[in-house]
């Protein structure tokens, strides 16, 4: 089924694909994140506009998303399921499409409870893999989730999903990865990656069920800043796994933001080889200026162009 | 065995039945200060019975400083029948600890007493 | 059973502040088996509050009783006559008891001295922990008798999410993730081809999201 997005037309066409992320800022001012567009919009072929990551009050996604689009930069959407219910999603969704959103990222949405209000009431009204499926049936039946029928112009995302590869259980997280893709998810970006032997071992289950042949998988990368943001990973974050050598590695380095990009670049020049991974997803959080070298050094640049 | 004359000794079988209310009531009948005395901890005949009472004078004691009384006026101590010498130092310690706290507010009249449950005679 | 705790003893002066007289109501039901407002509870309140009072130089009078239930008006019928000289009643039963009691005392201040938390059951002496979030449409048969609506942090029905590691949820490493649970006992009884299956939204209009729910029971009405 096709849509209208430009990253959906590289992925079918077997182009190895690169998409950053964007996170909006925690004011009204748009004037970052378009000057992060007009940076990044050669390098990436698209970018995820965070939905207040972390349950931290920011711009809105959508919103973020139009300003993003505006200059030139294809943006995806997250929504996640933590602040709205059905009602609120299609009715976000739908204004979504009208602005000239084409991709969609579903997912549940860290908890609030480490967020900035964490006396705030969570909604789950929905988990990640109802909303893809939701999401697929209005596309391709013309179906408001309710199952009432769209007149016209349904909204025709192309839909993404998250899968993490260092959650648990383990065994376990390649078969909710297939539960996504029967639901309907027809791109996958992981969480970032620093266990690679680990990733490996993901993508040979991956390739016993040949789910790679069926979606669209981006393996998710970060650089990392210093050994602290290492550590702070590595401990404070639940569904991470950051090896010692790669804290050792940081702490070591004389300049430790190099040293971070070098690492960066490494692991997209592995992760490039590893059968049925079709793209890579640089997560630079907080730190989106670094991606055009990365993408540069790593023989990403030039991105192929597509009508 | 020698201890302050001010002091009177309400006996419980084991420290284990003492209950909030009892240590309440000895407060509102105008003790200035109540310890609990129970026996050598993994002497208990009951157990745990003085292990209970040492939770439950410490949960009365958060409550005294709640309600604005003051928890230092309750103290549990372990001690044997045997101890006749420790019992009156704990006496006259707890005497001391009430002398310095002032008498209960509870109670008008200045002259303190103060009660103390438990298991030893 | 459902588990409440009183609330700090503060906040219930507080609300009695104006009072010379009042009526403290445990109730013989849940709270009594979750050590919340018994007997006991019933009077330790009323006598930490008379000590409470009479440090403030302005003294309580109280009177205490326990009904056999007070989410039942009939055992709470049983109070009417202690009820007439008090200032206020505290009541140390669930929330359904403060309503019965405020309904059926009219002109009478009443007031909660718990805080009613959830449904659940004591593993050990001294420790509660919730177990059914009350949706209405009970799903423990698909997910192998673990409750995913109250012990998934996210109610997610097909789980787990992202942030489960090593067992535990990811809002704390003291909370289990109610879907490694499941999983383990899906996987222990054979059945992990079940949590393949897509679980279809929830009918949340079954749950509190429907509006105020009732029970009823043509057949043992009386009258
Ligand atoms: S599924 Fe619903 S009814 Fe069943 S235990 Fe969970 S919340 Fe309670
Ligand atoms: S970690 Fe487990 S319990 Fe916590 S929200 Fe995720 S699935 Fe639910």
């Amino acid at each position: 089924m096709k849509t209208e997005s430009k990253l959906q037309k590289l992925l079918d066409s077997g182009h190895f694909a690169v998409t950053a992320e964007i996170g909006p800022p925690k004011h009204a001012s748009a004037h970052g994140i378009r000057h992060h567009a007009h940076m990044l919009k050669n390098y990436v072929d698209a970018t995820n506009i965070t939905d207040c990551q972390t349950a931290i009050v920011r711009l809105s996604s959508i919103a973020a998303a139009v300003h993003i689009r505006d200059c030139g930069l294809e943006p995806i959407v997250q929504m996640t399921c933590r602040d709205r219910n059905r009602i609120a999603i299609q009715s976000d969704l739908l204004g979504a499409y009208s602005l000239g959103i084409r991709n969609l990222l579903c997912l549940s949405g860290d908890h609030q409870k480490f967020g900035n209000e964490p006396s705030a009431k969570n909604v789950y009204d929905i988990d990640s893999i109802q909303l893809i499926y939701l999401m697929r049936r209005m596309r391709d039946e013309k179906l408001f989730f309710s199952g009432e029928p769209i007149k016209e112009h349904e909204p025709r995302f192309f839909i993404g999903a998250v899968a993490n590869p260092f959650a648990d259980p383990f065994e376990f997280r390649v078969a909710r990865l297939e539960k996504k893709v029967e639901a309907g998810a027809e791109f996958i970006q992981t969480q970032c990656i620093f266990d690679m032997e680990r990733f490996e071992r993901f993508m040979e289950m991956v390739r016993e069920r040949g789910i790679h042949e069926r979606v669209h998988i981006l393996a998710g990368v970060t650089p990392l800043k210093s050994w602290r943001a290492a550590k702070y990973l590595q401990t404070s974050v639940s569904g991470m796994i950051v090896p010692d050598d790669i804290v050792e590695r940081l702490k070591k380095a004389e300049d430790p933001k190099r040293e971070g990009i070098e690492i960066c670049i490494e692991q997209i020049k592995h992760i490039r080889n590893i059968p049925g991974v079709h793209g890579v997803h640089i997560m630079a959080i907080a730190w989106e200026e670094v991606v055009p070298e990365i993408v540069e050094r790593s023989g990403l640049y030039p991105r192929p162009k597509v009508e | 065995m020698q201890y302050v004359p001010n002091i009177r000794i309400v006996e419980m079988p084991c420290s284990g039945t003492i209950d909030h209310r009892v240590l309440l009531q000895a407060f509102e009948d105008g003790a200035d200060g109540v310890f609990v005395a129970g026996c050598m901890e993994g002497d208990c005949h009951f157990q745990k019975g003085n292990y209970r009472a040492r939770k439950r004078v410490n949960a009365v004691k958060k409550l005294l400083d709640e309600i604005g009384l003051g928890g230092e006026r309750l103290e549990m101590y372990n001690l044997s029948a045997a101890m006749g010498p420790r019992f009156a130092e704990i006496a006259n310690e707890m005497t001391e600890r009430v002398r310095r706290l002032g008498p209960s507010p509870l109670k008008k009249q200045s002259a303190g007493t103060m009660e103390k449950e438990g298991d030893v005679a | 059973m459902i588990i409440a705790q009183q609330k700090p003893i503060k906040d219930i002066a507080e609300m009695i502040a104006d009072c010379k007289k009042v009526l403290l109501v445990g109730c013989a039901g849940c709270v009594t088996v979750c050590l919340a407002g018994g007997e006991k509870e019933t009077e330790i309140l009323a006598a930490a509050l008379r000590i409470m009072r009479r440090l403030q130089d302005n003294p309580l009078e109280t009177v205490t009783y326990v009904a056999t239930r007070q989410c039942d008006p009939e055992y709470i019928a049983t109070m009417d006559n202690l009820v007439k000289d008090v200032d206020a009643i505290i009541s140390l039963a669930c929330g359904v008891g403060v309503q019965y009691i405020a309904e059926r005392y009219h002109d009478k201040w009443v007031v909660p001295a718990l805080d009613t938390k959830f449904i659940g059951g004591s593993k050990v002496h001294g420790v509660w922990e919730e177990k059914c979030g009350l949706c209405g449409d009970c799903v423990l048969h698909r997910t192998g008798g673990i409750c995913p609506i109250i012990r998934c942090s996210k109610s997610i029905l097909n789980g787990p999410c992202g942030g489960s590691q090593y067992g535990k949820c990811e809002i704390s490493k003291d909370v289990d993730c109610a879907w490694q649970l499941i999983y383990d006992r899906m996987k222990a009884l054979g059945r992990l081809d079940k949590l393949m299956e897509i679980q279809p939204p929830k009918d949340w209009s079954k749950s509190r999201d429907g509006g105020p729910r009732k029970a009823i029971r043509e057949d043992v009405m009386i009258g």
